[in-house]
């Protein structure tokens, strides 16, 4: 079996992340240092803030992700950076830092698509998952179904039409003055509310596989706007069950239609634990194979973005060094 | 100088048509400025916008990504700026290099007047008594001020009668 030793850097958005790789799932470190901190006071990320702050911590993290694996340069086989999609500030740092080392060690190059990483993370745990696998991608960017036949090989089913459910989370949560992170938040304060307690609206529940969560976010708004005093707790617990009947109900549609073996979760979101737990029971309900990847592999992770690297080297070769970070990347679909 | 102008729309997809009939009224070069609360439908007029400009891929918030630039027969930058905090991010935008082709749409952009061109449309988008009703205003600046006739012809469906 190949070895190959891939280190990653990811820096697409708020996570600083650093992973060494071998053979494709075996992670041998993945440190993430988050920002969510510097963040949390501007209620969202700011993007100079989060270039400056990569900048910052990359060093660190880079080094930390070294002593883990118990490896210097000599061991590295090849280094790879998200190349998009992202903030254009913060995906520099990364694919700048990656190509510098690169020429340095005398390494292959490799740019990742971000999204493609996530699908990757499904393998990292589940080298084996039976296929086709339908996966919902859902982060504060993206909300997608998507169908993976064989690796590289991708089906759009449906995506969002207007907010992805990562943002709802986020704009509802800065609605609320719960802070932000928007979906931890909502997540924690979910657990002391009633998720019966308002039937706020299901967008898109019964029509095909694109999702609609802008109509969601602005029916909190307007409940709030009637009954002022509702609990925090209570709308919470409520536009969460909302989002995730969504999420559940299509992705298993998806799956249904399609005839996969299996379901997988992938993105920020997917550390939601009514979204996991759910996803979990109508995915078995469904009579489907299930991966809930660990926490770890949800998040913004570089480890997932090794995961790809390894694979799209061995397909692709190395990526030009000439090659520049690309904000608005879209995942390559086979049609 | 500037001029109110009032409309009212009562459903998601009447500020949709509205951005649609406003699109007629917008070409290269030229600037609008979003302003309202979360929720207050300004994707939803920005998407009517783009389907008037012949944009046929789908227009989805910005908010995370920041800007995104949509091919029509004209082309739609749409951005978010809610997310940036200082005047001075914005010129890692391009800001020049966008307004020279298409049109420029910026939700939560009005913190950031100063540093754009003086000839912008700005819209304020209000929630209404009812959960679907918006309150609409139009400001015409500078270079804009020029189609006020056609604006006002544009937008005569919705029209308030003061």
């Amino acid at each position: 079996m190949n070895q190959q030793v891939v280190l990653a850097i990811e820096t697409s958005c708020d996570e600083t992340s650093v992973a060494i790789v071998a053979g494709g799932s075996r992670v041998l470190a993945n440190v993430v240092s988050s920002q969510v901190d510097l963040h949390a006071r501007f209620g969202g990320v700011v993007p100079e803030v989060a270039s400056r702050a990569h900048l910052e911590l990359l060093e660190v993290v880079l080094q930390e992700a070294l002593d883990e694996a118990e490896m210097t340069a000599v061991d590295i086989d090849a280094v790879a950076a998200t190349h998009g999609p992202g903030l254009i500030g913060a995906l520099l740092v990364g694919v700048s830092a990656a190509k510098a080392l690169s020429v340095a060690w005398r390494v292959p190059y490799v740019g990742v698509n971000h999204m493609e990483g996530h699908l990757f993370a499904t393998f990292l745990e589940r080298p084996d998952l039976a296929r086709p696998v339908v996966v919902l991608l859902v982060s504060g960017g993206h909300t997608m179904l998507v169908h993976l036949s064989e690796l590289g090989r991708y089906r759009l089913l449906g995506s969002t039409t207007d907010d992805a459910a990562g943002e709802a989370f986020d704009k509802v949560a800065r609605y609320l003055g719960l802070g932000y992170p928007g979906g931890p938040a909502i997540d924690r304060l979910s657990q002391e509310g009633r998720a019966d307690a308002i039937a706020f609206p299901r967008g898109l529940l019964d029509d095909g596989l694109d999702f609609s969560f802008s109509g969601m976010k602005t029916s909190v708004i307007n409940y709030v706007r009637k009954h002022p005093d509702t609990a925090n707790a209570d709308l919470a617990a409520s536009f969460q069950e909302a989002v995730v009947d969504v999420l559940v109900a299509k992705t298993i549609r998806a799956a249904t239609m399609t005839k996969a073996a299996s379901v997988c979760l992938g993105g920020g979101v997917a550390a939601n634990r009514r979204l996991r737990s759910r996803f979990a029971e109508a995915a078995a309900a469904g009579g489907f194979d299930c991966l809930v990847p660990d926490r770890a592999y949800c998040t913004d992770n570089a480890a997932m973005i090794a995961a790809a690297a390894a694979w799209r080297l061995s397909q692709d070769g190395p990526t030009g060094l000439d090659d520049g970070a690309a904000p608005n990347l879209k995942l390559p679909l086979i049609d | 100088m500037s001029l109110p102008l009032v409309v009212t729309t009562s459903s998601p997809s009447q500020t949709k048509a509205l951005g649609s009939a406003l699109a007629g009224l917008l070409g290269d070069g030229d600037l609008v400025v979003l302003a309202g609360d979360l929720g207050a439908g300004k994707t939803c007029l920005t998407q009517g916008i783009g389907a008037g400009l012949g944009v046929t891929g789908r227009i989805t918030s910005p908010t995370f990504t920041i800007a995104n630039e949509h091919i029509g027969r004209i082309p739609l930058h749409h951005l978010d700026v809610y997310r940036l905090d200082q005047l001075e991010e914005t010129l890692d935008l391009d800001l020049p290099e966008l307004l020279e082709h298409g049109v420029t749409v910026i939700e939560w952009g009005e913190p950031f007047l100063p540093a754009l061109s003086e000839d912008r449309l700005i819209i304020r988008l209000f929630l209404g008594p009812d959960d679907d009703d918006r309150r609409i205003e139009f400001e015409l600046h500078a270079g804009f001020v020029d189609r006020l006739d056609a604006l006002r012809v544009a937008i005569a469906p919705w029209s308030v009668s003061c």
